[in-house]
């Protein structure tokens, strides 16, 4: 690892007045930088120690959504009563990351800025244009069966391997940002960037901005289901995750929330399929039509081919689950 | 860099570099050598530690940033002459066989059993809301942060339960 100076930030302003520059990163759960750091993938000369800011609370806010600190452990917003109640798919898609020490310490900005595990991208004796920008894609042509199939570039295949950002993104979530020109919200759906020729750039986020929160709006209600495709039961990345709130009135799909995690460099979200699923009766050719719009710009290369008809068959077994009359 | 640790209830006061992790710091600064490093990176769970009543991987976070945090590690929990329950049960057991892993695993075992009582969910919980129960199904979910390569698993679990009933009955 290499070195760098160490700041223990006392307040929110002050964390931002230390940052400001490509050098300095915010340090909270540590789970991923840290392993990143030890590999020099990312050696930043500066760390900003945020743990100690007032940003581990869950509220509830004026039009019954939620404000989640960005200091809240996955463990605590996964365990908290009214997320379980409110946002199931949100517990859900959170138990399904990692393990019981890892959610215990990863937070909720920090599971937002998580960089993806492209082994090219943490294998410094391979070209990758997240890490070195310009260097070339080795897993275009590479061992690729995790990566991307939707929103790719020619430099870039990465996907986001977020589970949390998954559900957050069905339930229309919103970043609360701090900078240096105050404090601004941007909905999820619009904080991530796809990688097109600066895949080193993943987000709309500026040096010196810090995640204080995220926003959820009232609940969704429906049915909320999370379902997570992995190469091991436990403790694996999503090879294909679907998060779905769907609602069914009188024979009718009258609501269509879905995200999607493992097929692109951020959580896809795609109102094309939504828009084809509600007004309509649900059916197995319902759903086969709602995947050929998703999958419609889908590209595999090689090694991820599978995951073009394992998103179809994933996609299918989450709409028959959420539209089948209750027991 | 100068800062305290407070680890089995004893403070200790450290002068190392900021690039130390809290597992570093246990092991070659004080001399703390129950918990282990397997993979250093966070997937194999043996240098698992308890902080602030929270197991955590000591391997990915800076001793630096555990300033005033309360640290138990496996020799916090029991000692030869006095074991945890969690310890006698995988004595009991059979929990392990080259016992590499064992720290890690005792350590969270012992936050997790904790996880559960505050009715924590997890993968596989049928139902969010409903108590959970220490079942072979929820143990094996809960530990997958901790391997044994001797695959000594069906004996973790067992110790694992043993305990669980054990608290339950208490």
């Amino acid at each position: 690892m290499r070195s760098f100076d160490y700041v223990r930030a006392g307040d929110t302003a002050q964390a931002v007045r230390e940052a400001g520059s490509e050098e300095t990163r915010f340090i909270a759960g540590g789970t991923n930088l840290l392993d990143l750091m030890k590999l020099e993938v990312m050696a930043p000369g500066k760390l900003v120690d945020i743990t100690r800011l007032d940003l581990g609370g869950i509220e509830e806010t004026a039009d019954g959504g939620l404000r989640i600190g960005a200091l809240v452990t996955n463990s605590d917003l996964a365990a908290d009563a009214r997320v379980r109640r409110g946002w199931p798919v949100l517990s859900r898609a959170l138990l399904a990351g990692a393990s019981g020490q890892l959610r215990n310490k990863a937070t909720t900005g920090g599971n937002l800025l998580q960089r993806t595990r492209c082994y090219y991208f943490y294998d410094r004796g391979e070209p990758c244009n997240k890490r070195e920008p310009g260097s070339g894609c080795a897993a275009k042509d590479g061992v690729n069966r995790i990566l991307a199939i939707l929103g790719t570039s020619e430099h870039c295949i990465a996907t986001h391997p977020s589970d949390m950002a998954v559900a957050m993104r069905a339930l229309d979530a919103r970043v609360e940002i701090e900078g240096a020109e105050g404090r601004r919200e941007v909905a999820l759906g619009e904080f991530y960037r796809l990688p097109g020729d600066t895949p080193q750039i993943e987000t709309v986020l500026k040096p010196d901005d810090l995640i204080t929160a995220v926003l959820l709006p009232a609940p969704a209600g429906g049915r909320q289901i999370y379902r997570k495709v992995r190469d091991r039961s436990s403790y694996a990345f999503a090879l294909v995750s679907v998060a779905a709130v769907i609602e069914v009135e009188d024979g009718v799909i009258s609501k269509a929330q879905l995200a999607f995690g493992g097929l692109g460099p951020m959580p896809w979200r795609d109102a094309d399929v939504e828009a084809a699923l509600v007004g309509a009766a649900p059916s197995a050719a319902l759903f086969d039509r709602a995947a050929d719009i998703l999958l419609a710009e889908a590209k595999g290369y090689g090694g991820n081919d599978f995951k073009i008809p394992l998103t179809r068959r994933t996609l299918a077994a989450v709409l028959t689950q959420a539209t089948e009359a209750s027991a | 860099m100068q800062f305290n640790l407070d680890i089995n209830g004893e403070r200790h006061a450290l002068d190392v570099d900021t690039r130390t992790t809290l597992l570093d710091a246990l092991r070659d600064h004080l001399g703390l050598t129950g918990s282990k490093k397997g993979c250093d990176h966070g997937q194999c769970g043996a240098c698992t530690v308890i902080v602030n009543g929270r197991r955590i991987n000591s391997c990915l976070t800076l001793a630096c940033m555990h300033d005033g945090d309360e640290i138990t590690t496996v020799e916090g929990l029991g000692a030869p002459e006095d074991l945890s329950p969690l310890q006698l049960a995988f004595v009991e057991h059979d929990g392990y066989q080259c016992g590499y892993c064992t720290p890690g695993q005792i350590c969270s075992a012992t936050a997790m059993l904790d996880e559960i009582k505050a009715g924590w969910p997890s993968n596989v919980t049928g139902d969010l809301e409903a108590q959970v129960d220490a079942s072979i199904e929820e143990i094996s979910e809960r530990m997958s942060g901790n391997l044994c390569r001797c695959s000594c698993y069906p004996g973790i679990v067992d110790a694992i339960r043993q305990v669980a009933r054990e608290e339950a009955g208490a």
